[in-house]
Formats: C-alpha cells, structure tokens, sequence
C-alpha cells in the first residue's frame, strides 16, 4: 500500500488505482502478419523485473485517465510518473 | 543411515533430554560440479530433488537456496490441499499429487500431519451453483470424489456458517472434496530434505544464484554466492522469483508476481473441523492443529517483490468472513504477512523444458501450489531426468502460450483468486 501521485489529480491513495501492467508493450502494427510466437511475445510474454520496471495505471476511482510509472518492484518506490505518449525517464 | 523416528526414537531421546538427536541434513559446501542443480529449496525443489534421487537414481544432485529452507512461500501459504479442479489437465495434475499425499508421512518416515478434514466450496449465486455443479460433474468423471450439497447440507457440515437468507451473499449450496484437507507445510519441506539428504543430495542453503551460464543453447553451470557450480540440467524452481532467473537465462516467461497474503488469528479451542472457501466473496478459512484461525486474502493486483500487501486486501477478507461466520465477530488477529506468487495469464502452472538444452522450469503455481507439491516434484523430476515430460505434464508446458492450448482454471476451479 503506498501513496500515488497522478499527474492530474494530485497525491492519492493507491487504492484508488488499477495496475495496467508492464508499459511500453507495442501493438502490432501488421496483426495478420505476425507468427505464432511473436503473438505469444506480445500477449503473454512479461518481463516481471525485480527493480525499476515501467508500467501503466489508471485512476480508476478519480480521473479514470490512464499514466506510466516507473516503480521499484522490490520496495514499492515510486521513481517517477509520466504521461502516456511520454518517453521513460533514463535510469 | 540415519536414525528412524517413531515412538522407541522419541521415548530413547527423551531419557537423554532430547538434546541427542541426529541433526535432519547436512549442510555442506558445493561441489564443483553436480548431474544436476535445483535452484529453490522449497517444497516443490526439495521433492524434486528426492524424486530424482529416488526414482531416477541421480544422487549427485543439488539444491541451492537463497535463504533457508522452506522459508519463502512453502512457509507462508494457508497449506489446503485438494483436487477438485474442472479440466481433465489440472484435474490428473492435481488428483496425482493427493495421491502422493495420502501416503506421504511414512514415505518419508516424517509426519506432515496430513488431514483429510475435506474443503468444502461454497456458491453464493446462480452462476456458482451451476458453475460448482458442473464442476463437481467433472470431477467425478475424472474419479475425483465431489458432491454438491445445498444450504441445509452446508450448515449441517460447518454449523457456524451463517446460512440466513438475509445475507449480502447468501449461501445458495456448495460443493465438498472429503479426500482434501491441510498439511504442516514446514514439515513438508523438512521430511524432503531428510529423505533426500539421506539419499546423498547437496541442500545448500544461503546460497543465491547470481546468473546462468550457457553456451549457445545448452546450459554449462550456475553462477552463486558461493563460487560457480557446472552441471548439464538446471531445474528452477523458484516460485515468485522465476522470472528473475528466467531474465538470467535470457528465457521468456510469461509470469506476473503479485503479492498474497494470510492472516491468522488467535488460538482458540476447536471451531471449525473443514476447510471453507469461497471465491464469489473472497474468503477461506480453515482452522491449525494450534487452533488458530488460517484465513487466506487475495493477491493485490500490481507486480511486487516486497512480500507485503495492501491493508484493504485484508479488510476486504475479514468482511468477508464476518459476514459468513459472526461467530467470529470478537476475535483478534495474531500475524498476518505475504509472500510472491508467479501468476501465469492461464492460471496454471508451467512444468516444461525450455528453448535452452538442460534448463527446466516449474513455476506459474501462482496462489495455490502447496497442494501440488509431492506431484509436482515427482513429475517435474521426471521431465529432468527424461527430458521429457511425463504425461501429467505434458499439457503444462511453455509452448502452450504459442499454439493457444491454455489450461484456462480462471475462475473454473475453487480457486479464491
């Protein structure tokens, strides 16, 4: 349980937020085209890092507006909040 | 050969003060090389490990732990076992390792404490009865006791379960699995390590694997805390931290770590002589040998190492509870705490081969893998020994994400995700 900083309504409590999972997962952009295995790479396949991991979240209970975060797995540090669209800050 | 406990060995120590007895394993420096290395001792690792030495005759084997033994999620989960699951996959996997289990303490010449008190699944609405029906169905064509039992049933199996009509979410029925029940899960891992300890196996605890290494496709070894140990099989058995390993080996896995978490309450006298569990409102509870209530909370849903959970995971659970046992209403809580489950999108477990010659993976049990235990180990040690998979588990293999032939027990099974 920790304290979450949404970029557009401010510090609120984490429960008010649904996890979205690793960021950064492209759509393909040609989906007929893909192989079995690069589907399985893009809907299943995970990094599941133990330490700074870029992932989405949504403030379900609040603005409902979706955001990435980069998060110390192994403590629940919050290293930074960013838009969608934005690049991830370096490490 | 190790001293046989029974009652002669108690009742010998005891004249002595029990201060005599033989310590249960060794604890002894890595070899430089073993025929194959399991990285986890915890149950799932340490059964491994006596299978292959039992039925496959590798005794140059190893286990290498991180921290203790049976100190991750082996010492951490609520310690229900049963095998009601709806496919015929999980269903053979599942019924496999109960078997195991209801001869398991004198194979092992140690008392896991074994209690078939049975585990009882209850519905709450339309869709759990039909949903329980059909699965109880199943269960029974695949030769898995079940029965469906309505209300009058439920309160005359577990007295103290509120039954009225005026609940939130009544109890409409539920299904009940006598075969199933609890274990001691500590001595689960300590009657393992005895038995393969015996049989020659390495357990070396306080040992961290730090990489893998391989060259080209074949594995050659394992970097650790205590120097580079060369072996030609890997199994990792590494529960939430498989993904870690995996990222090691460059292997891809599926996997998600989430916290779960428990909590028990204070001792009191005898209570409730089951296993209750409810998945439509979240709560299971079951009662130890100590007599404390063992009550199971859900996973939260973000990625996280740090074995702790939110607090309203918890809060929702014990509403849960209070709502279906006001019996309880006044009672404290003792302990809570979490451990990291590897949840797999399929909500089955991974016991396969990989891309990479000599490297296997047991993982994805996600929030119920104490059951599997004794199946697990016995069958993931055939896939090492064999290279190939047993055919228990050959349905759980990593490709199953590539062809599309998931083992989906989502919400299927009892299973209070």
């Amino acid at each position: 349980m920790f304290l979450i900083n949404c970029p557009y309504c401010g510090e609120r409590d984490q429960q008010e937020f649904k996890a979205g999972g690793e960021a950064h997962i492209e759509r393909p952009k040609q989906p007929t085209e893909l192989s079995d295995d690069q589907w399985a790479e893009y809907l299943f396949m995970r990094k599941n890092i133990k330490g700074v991991q870029f992932e989405r979240w949504n403030h379900a209970h609040g603005c409902r507006k979706w955001f990435n975060m980069a998060r110390d797995t192994s403590n629940d540090e919050i290293k930074a909040i960013y838009k969608m669209g934005e690049k991830p800050p370096p490490q | 050969m190790r001293n046989k406990y029974s009652i002669f060995s108690l009742f010998k120590n005891a004249l002595s003060y029990h201060e005599n007895w033989q310590r249960a394993w060794k604890d002894p420096t890595p070899k430089k090389e073993y025929d194959a290395v399991i990285i986890g001792g915890g149950g799932h690792g340490l059964a491994t490990a006596y299978y292959l030495a039992k039925k496959h005759n590798m005794q140059n084997i190893a286990v290498v732990e991180k921290g203790w033994i049976g100190g991750g999620n082996t010492g951490r989960n609520t310690t229900i076992i049963r095998s009601n699951y709806l496919w015929d996959a999980s269903a053979g996997l599942y019924d496999h390792a109960l078997k195991i289990w209801e001869g398991l303490s004198q194979e092992l010449n140690y008392n896991v404490m074994f209690s078939q008190r049975g585990v009882m699944n209850l519905a709450h609405n339309l869709q759990d009865v039909r949903d329980l029906k059909r699965r109880t169905h199943a269960n029974r064509l695949n030769g898995i006791d079940s029965v469906y039992l309505n209300t009058e049933e439920v309160k005359k199996f577990c007295p103290i379960i509120n039954t009225s009509r005026d609940i939130r979410y009544p109890v409409l029925g539920g299904t009940l699995q006598k075969r199933a029940g609890t274990a001691r899960h500590d001595a689960v891992a300590w009657g393992y390590a005895r038995c393969a300890d015996e049989m020659g196996v390495d357990i070396i605890q306080n040992c961290e694997v730090k990489g893998i290494k391989r060259n080209g496709d074949v594995v050659e070894g394992i970097e650790t805390t205590k120097g580079f140990i060369k072996t030609k099989k890997i199994g990792v058995v590494a529960a939430g931290h498989s993904s870690v390993i995996a990222n090691m080996a460059g292997v891809r896995l599926p996997l998600e770590s989430k916290p779960l978490q428990a909590l028990v309450s204070e001792p009191v006298k005898p209570i409730i002589d089951t296993v209750v569990m409810s998945n439509a409102v979240h709560a299971y509870v079951s009662q130890s040998d100590k007599g404390e209530l063992v009550i199971g909370a859900g996973t939260d849903d973000y990625i996280s190492y740090s074995q702790k959970g939110s607090h309203q995971i918890v809060e929702g659970t014990l509403n849960a509870i209070l709502e279906l046992y006001p019996i309880f209403s006044r009672m404290r809580m003792l302990r809570q705490w979490g451990g990291i489950v590897d949840i797999c999108p399929d909500a089955s477990p991974i016991l396969s081969k990989t891309s990479i010659k000599g490297l296997y993976f047991n993982c994805g049990w996600g929030t119920g893998g104490f059951k599997a235990t004794p199946g697990s180990g016995d069958l993931f040690a055939h896939t090492i020994a064999n290279d190939e998979p047993h055919k228990l588990n050959a349905a759980f293999n990593l490709n199953r994400f590539v062809s599309g032939d998931l083992v989906d027990e989502h919400g299927a099974a009892a299973v209070a995700h």
